[in-house]
């Protein structure tokens, strides 16, 4: 179960607007989240993972407190290992595709299935620069699968495929998460794109 | 002809590189992530030396670490140390000259790094040495030549800090560029022609060499 209870002020063109999420997610489920631009949903990831702090909240993973302001508690992005799929990949130039799961991961039959799952085999020796926008992606979502992450945030994670092959990746995600038990959140522009995916939707407007 | 000053200045740039570098890293990392007051006076001080005259830096060295009162007088007293009319005097006040020359490349090649690769390495639960050596330097490389080519080259060229704080003895602070001045003096031409000329062809090199490591690179050296 995950808890979440926060309050963020959001910094806009004109003035701030306040995000405030109070929500709990099922253990294993996978939740999509949409709404307008700026209307704060990365902001939501980037606090849940640790790399921005709201103003007041809590935040609870499978009963460990990740941060409280009433106990100040705030444990670092390391500690939280919340997978994350970022907007811009965030790929690291100097690594080759099996490079980025071998830093993330010493399991190598693992990083053998999540090859295969994103169908990145032949480029395992390629270093993001020589590899297609949609390859990239699937290579962002891999390497934050790699740490069999409890819980899973994604940011647009398929805005660069093709249909077919968002298709083939999302079933093969179903299986994965399903595995792990893995919860999920992704953040979408496109809700009807994940329909096969995800059962439970939160609109931030 | 005595080749001592070319290798004392050889001896002076290698070791004033490596300690910027221990030191460098770090100090440009700390800068690159946020501003606050304290940074900001900070990286004041530690780029002061490229607009300052080194005779002045020098002048505040040579009073600062002089043997009869203040900060030299207690090294002198408890460390039996002397920063002045000494090598140690001249690695100092290089570290102190050169270290803009260090840290402004690496901080900005560091700055410019997006924070999100940071930000994916910590969520696959790596710490910040982690993420420094594995991610954040090895994405650096062709500032990070920069940085140690032009602190090695400009401590070659130091003059004005190095007369102040290490004066002009034969053997222990008589480098490169205070040989010319006194060769000149001296009206011995031919010997400030030869240690010129050897300056010249070593900066020539190192600094032609970056430019074409960085131009493999795709990235412009001044970068």
């Amino acid at each position: 179960m995950i808890s979440i209870d926060i309050k963020k002020k959001l910094k806009a063109y004109k003035g701030q607007h306040i995000l405030q999420i109070k929500q709990q997610f099922a253990a294993g489920s996978v939740t999509k989240i949409y709404g307008p631009s700026g209307g704060g949903k990365t902001t939501l990831l980037k606090t849940i993972a640790g790399f921005t702090e709201p103003e007041s909240g809590k935040i609870i993973v499978n009963d460990v407190v990740w941060f409280d302001t009433e106990t100040k508690i705030n444990l670092p992005p390391h500690k939280r290992m919340a997978g994350f799929v970022f907007q811009d990949y965030a790929l690291f130039p100097n690594m080759t595709v099996r490079e980025h799961l071998a830093y993330a991961t010493t399991d190598t039959e693992w990083i053998t299935r999540l090859l295969a799952i994103g169908k990145l085999e032949p480029f395992a020796t390629h270093k993001p620069e020589y590899l297609s926008g949609g390859q990239q992606q699937r290579l962002a979502i891999l390497r934050a699968l790699a740490i069999k992450p409890k819980l899973l945030l994604m940011d647009e994670p398929f805005s660069a495929l093709d249909p077919e092959s968002k298709s083939a990746l999302i079933n093969e995600l179903k299986v994965v998460f399903e595995a792990l038990k893995t919860t999920v959140l992704i953040v979408t522009h496109n809700p009807q794109e994940l329909d096969g995916l995800t059962k439970m939707e939160i609109n931030i407007s | 002809m005595d080749l001592t000053p070319i290798y004392l200045t050889l001896k002076l740039a290698a070791i004033t590189t490596l300690l910027l570098l221990v030191i460098g890293l770090p100090v440009a990392w700390w800068l690159s992530r946020g501003r606050s007051f304290f940074k900001i006076a900070l990286e004041a001080i530690i780029t002061m030396p490229l607009v300052l005259p080194p005779s002045v830096l020098g002048f505040y060295l040579l009073l600062a670490f002089s043997p009869q009162h203040g900060i030299g007088l207690w090294l002198q007293k408890t460390f039996d140390v002397q920063f002045v009319f000494s090598f140690k005097g001249l690695v100092l006040a290089s570290i102190i000259y050169s270290m803009p020359f260090m840290i402004g490349p690496i901080k900005s090649a560091l700055q410019q790094l997006p924070a999100s690769l940071s930000q994916a390495s910590y969520s696959l639960g790596k710490s910040r040495w982690q993420t420094f050596t594995r991610v954040l330097l090895p994405n650096i490389k062709p500032s990070l030549l920069t940085a140690i080519v032009l602190t090695f080259a400009h401590t070659l060229g130091e003059f004005g800090v190095v007369l102040m704080i290490g004066g002009n003895i034969p053997g222990v602070t008589r480098v490169a560029s205070i040989a010319v001045y006194d060769s000149v003096e001296q009206m011995d031409y031919h010997a400030a022609n030869v240690y010129s000329l050897i300056l010249f062809a070593i900066t020539f090199v190192l600094v032609i060499a970056v430019f074409i490591f960085n131009k493999y690179q795709l990235k412009s050296p001044l970068e």
